[in-house]
């Protein structure tokens, strides 16, 4: 897979380059990384540039992953673009609550390479 | 009727659950083992404390707190860096750490995850500095050994709806 334009939203630098490493290990190596700390700043990359692939935290200053979420599909900013929340909060309630706001896929920290790769991959495929 | 947590406190409480966390986090995000060590931090001149709050049916804190060098080892372990100093990195991987013992933590126990939040993490770095909290409803205060190294993890739980 090539041109695969990742946005990886998460108040942690440590974790978005966890998160990237474990994508090119799931054979995304050759996608452009663009990295975000919070929702906000999530929208305004998406405001300017086209992604095809969306991996956001949910506990974040400024706003949250699923407020950020709403407000992409408010703002009709990436239709049909698969978004995949990584995050602490593991309890169905939270994963209700990504799915309805537009998630596709959720994974729960800690995570290891391969589940991003099942995870996220079909994603791509499908979309 | 209300929902309360007092129910589930001794499966909240439950030590196990604290290992089974640590040992999961160390062994799937840090590729280290570790093991719950029955002695104390040693003594080092700088200390690394991160803080993730609880709030809602349970209250409190993760308390995640090393020595330097053990902070720096664990975020070497993370990000494939090598640090000489707890710099900005360094405190951001503790903090993420924290986020996720305290985010595992209360996965353990179904009605905990549902029913509270988690702050961001703060992280304080520094010597010759205290943490207390008045009569909490538990404390649980574990000393884990990784590499000839030592972190402590302290669940506090002030408040239990």
């Amino acid at each position: 897979m090539s041109e695969i334009q990742t946005l990886i939203v998460d108040d942690s630098s440590v974790m978005r380059k966890i998160v990237e490493r474990a994508l090119r290990q799931a054979g995304l190596d050759s996608m452009r990384v663009y990295e975000a700390g919070n929702g906000v700043e999530g929208l305004e990359i998406l405001r300017t540039t086209s992604i095809n692939l969306i991996l956001s935290d949910i506990n974040m200053p400024s706003m949250d992953g699923l407020e950020f979420l709403r407000q992409i599909k408010d703002q009709d900013l990436a239709r049909g673009v698969p978004v995949v929340m990584i995050t602490t909060e593991s309890s169905e309630e939270h994963v209700k609550q990504a799915i309805a706001a537009g998630a596709r896929g959720y994974i729960r920290k800690p995570f290891t390479p391969e589940q991003v790769k099942e995870r996220v991959l079909p994603l791509l495929k499908a979309a | 009727m209300p929902l309360s947590l007092r129910e589930s406190l001794g499966e909240i409480s439950d030590p196990r659950n604290l290992d089974a966390t640590v040992e999961e986090i160390c062994r799937m995000m840090l590729g280290v083992d570790c093991r719950r060590d029955g002695g104390q931090l040693e003594e080092e001149e700088e200390r690394v404390t991160a803080v993730v709050g609880f709030g809602g049916l349970l209250s409190g804190a993760c308390v995640f707190r090393s020595g330097g060098s053990a902070a720096r080892e664990l975020a070497a372990h993370m990000t494939g860096m090598e640090f000489s100093e707890v710099d900005d990195t360094v405190k951001d991987a503790v903090g993420e750490i924290c986020n996720m013992l305290a985010g595992s933590w209360k996965g353990k126990v179904p009605e905990l995850a549902a029913n509270c939040g988690l702050s961001v993490p703060a992280v304080i770095t520094g010597r010759n500095y205290n943490l207390r909290v008045q009569a909490p409803e538990f404390r649980l205060l574990h000393v884990y050994a990784f590499e000839g190294m030592k972190f402590e993890v302290t669940i506090l739980c002030d408040g239990l709806q």
